[in-house]
């Protein structure tokens, strides 16, 4: 694999988006239309207790990926009712077409005492092509279960041969490395199956061998097929000390498979890696892969988790 | 209508002379019958954390099988922990249901964490006991029954049973978070599903029973006994507001089934009701009700939601249940 990359493309403090968000734009998610691209993302507002609610917002380019038609100017998925498992952001938000209607599976945010937050994941409907959706009910699809007891989110879906594959994330312990701070989440990539995309069957098990060690958080599965292969692209990190060192911080991995079963990771082959310097220099994250005019793109996050916008880069022939 | 002559008050953590774990609340009796003897389980508190909250331990009493007034030991210490950080369990166990399948023992139970914008939320887990009921292990450290689309938050108050070989738990679905008053109060009702197994379960997805106190009825603890070719259920209710004192406290009610799915609700048939004075003067709830050499008992919990106690009740009408 080798990637060029072509710089980021989108930065939200230049738009005016709904529900006063300012500035984030994380974990970017494309849906190809006839004349544009739809990417998804999640972007930030600052609430009464000056704390993060994440919203989902979009914007379309067009199919040179150069050029911004237009951002979305409403709520495109509604936050969670009082004590709902979304009630206090949705952050990733994941779509796939399903033949007339999007599907839109949402990584729902409520806050915690013990700890910072939980996440489910819910599912939201679309029959105007992506620009509305309605949940399907106000809980979860997806969320915490006897082996996979919390943080449950990040959906990917993908549909082959009439089932409805995800991969997905499910939180493995909340670990403290200090006296003085919070406990850190440890997280991991987990497959999920589906005949109607509401109901799921769990794999039960982790499928992405660490790398860094016991306590390495995977996060964000994307997977697209290549060559007669299944290729993983998702962003790994150190458990703790991520958010200011760039060496713990999120880095791509990759993983590759034959049946969607059995992946060998292999990020040697990644073929892509922050920069020298710039936007992606600190840490890179949230990838994004699809399919366009014969070509696979990757859309990312770079430094400070997206704050400021996400960029693409283009798979070599 | 069942009637019952109350025998009194069983156990309040609060009469014990000595040294004990447990300062108040006898909450959600379950019971599991020995050879000799009748274990109770319930759920008891320690003196409140710091910050002034509490926290709910599995805990049991053992009654002489010949006279069940007769308290032949309590338990010394919590028989089961908590959960790990950040998860569902990490601050409170209770309600719990236990039953004996086989080589174990196994318990049900609401686990409770908190959150900032609602004060708690609660999923079921379940835990198994090798030596008997003596004390217990999680099967995960999740909970065994995930919240769904249209169940999504405050799982509570499991019944656990086995008919016909098959595993059926009854319990309540959070619906709604009331945002009337100083904090959010819950409203939930009745629910079931049926497993194989007991950990893989296909909720049936429907309220149970029709409410009686309007739309904000809160229905708890689903406890459902089979007799004379009926299912009998046995639950607690009350408003959504203003139910910790006498008036809008927990009642009694009953519904019956023949096929587990359709339940028709006939409150006056439960025959349980709040005594003139008294620990249970304000409140009856949490029924449990189990048959022993011949007898039919019911458990229940009295004033401010057990925090005076457990009493025991014993049928008096020898009546055919299919006719109830």
């Amino acid at each position: 694999m080798k990637w060029s990359k072509l710089g980021k493309i989108f930065d939200p403090t230049e738009h005016a988006l709904a529900n006063n968000c300012l500035g984030f734009a994380q974990a970017p998610q494309a849906l190809v239309m006839d004349d544009r691209v739809r990417v998804y993302f999640s972007t930030r507002e600052r609430d009464s207790v000056g704390k993060y609610l994440s919203h989902v917002a979009f914007v379309d380019f067009d199919k040179t990926m150069r050029n911004v038609l237009d951002v979305s100017r409403h709520t495109v998925i509604a936050l969670g009712e009082l004590g709902c498992f979304d009630e206090h952001g949705i952050f990733p938000v994941h779509v796939v077409r399903d033949g007339d209607r999007i599907l839109a599976y949402t990584t729902g945010w409520n806050r915690k005492v013990s700890v910072s937050a939980d996440a489910s994941i819910g599912l939201a409907v679309s029959n105007d092509n992506g620009l509305t959706f309605q949940k399907h009910g106000q809980g979860p699809v997806l969320s915490a279960s006897l082996h996979e007891p919390f943080l449950i989110g990040d959906a990917f879906v993908m549909l082959r041969e009439g089932l409805y594959h995800m991969w997905y994330i499910y939180g493995t312990e909340w670990r403290k490395f200090s006296d003085t701070e919070p406990p850190d989440r440890v997280y991991k990539i987990a497959h999920a199956w589906s005949t109607d995309a509401i109901n799921w069957h769990r794999d039960g098990r982790p499928i992405i061998a660490d790398r860094l060690n016991a306590h390495e958080c995977q996060a964000l599965p994307t997977v697209f097929q290549l060559n007669g292969r299944y290729h993983m692209y998702f962003c790994y990190r150190q458990a703790h000390g991520f958010r200011k060192q760039s060496d713990s911080a999120y880095r791509l991995g990759y993983a590759f498979s034959k049946d969607l079963v059995n992946w060998e990771r292999d990020d040697s082959q990644a073929g892509i890696d922050v920069s020298d310097d710039g936007w992606d220099s600190q840490m890179q994250c949230y990838p994004h892969t699809f399919q366009l005019d014969g070509k696979v793109y990757m859309l990312y996050n770079g430094n400070e988790f997206g704050r400021l916008g996400f960029g693409l880069a283009v798979l070599n022939d | 209508m069942l009637e019952w002559k109350k025998l009194g008050k069983l156990f309040d953590p609060r009469d014990l002379s000595g040294e004990c774990w447990m300062k108040e609340f006898a909450q959600s009796p379950s019971v599991l019958v020995y050879e000799n003897f009748v274990r109770v389980y319930f759920c008891s508190r320690q003196a409140p954390t710091a910050d002034g909250q509490y926290r709910s331990f599995l805990s049991y009493i053992d009654l002489d099988r010949v006279d069940l007034l007769r308290i032949l030991d309590v338990c010394s210490a919590p028989i089961f922990g908590l959960g790990a950080c950040g998860t569902f369990d990490e601050f409170g166990t209770n309600p719990i249901s236990v039953i004996r399948d086989v080589e174990e023992v196994r318990v049900y139970y609401a686990g409770w964490t908190r959150c900032e914008s609602v004060p708690f939320n609660g999923a079921i887990g379940v835990a198994t006991s090798r030596d008997d009921g003596l004390t217990f292990v999680r099967v995960g450290a999740g909970p065994v029954l995930p919240y769904s689309p249209d169940e999504p938050f405050l799982l509570g108050s499991p019944r656990i049973r086995k008919f016909d070989g098959r595993w059926h738990l009854w319990y309540v679905a959070g619906k709604k978070w009331l945002k009337t008053g100083d904090k959010p109060e819950p409203v939930y009702k009745i629910r079931m599903a049926s497993s194989d197994d007991g950990f893989n379960w296909v909720k049936l997805g429907v309220d149970l029973i029709e409410d009686v106190l309007g739309v904000h009825e809160c229905q708890a603890c689903p406890d459902v006994v089979f007799r004379d070719g009926k299912y009998h259920m046995f639950f607690s209710y009350r408003h959504s507001h203003n139910y910790k004192g006498k008036a809008g406290g927990y009642r009694i009610g009953y519904a019956s089934s023949y096929d587990m799915v359709n339940w028709t609700r006939k409150d006056e048939v439960a025959g349980m009701h709040v005594s003139e004075d008294g620990w249970d003067s304000e409140m009856v709830n949490y029924p449990h009700v189990f048959e022993l050499d011949g007898e039919t008992y019911m458990l229940y919990q009295g004033n401010e939601m057990g925090r005076s106690g457990i009493g025991l009740a014993k049928l008096h009408s020898l009546q055919d249940w299919a006719e109830l």
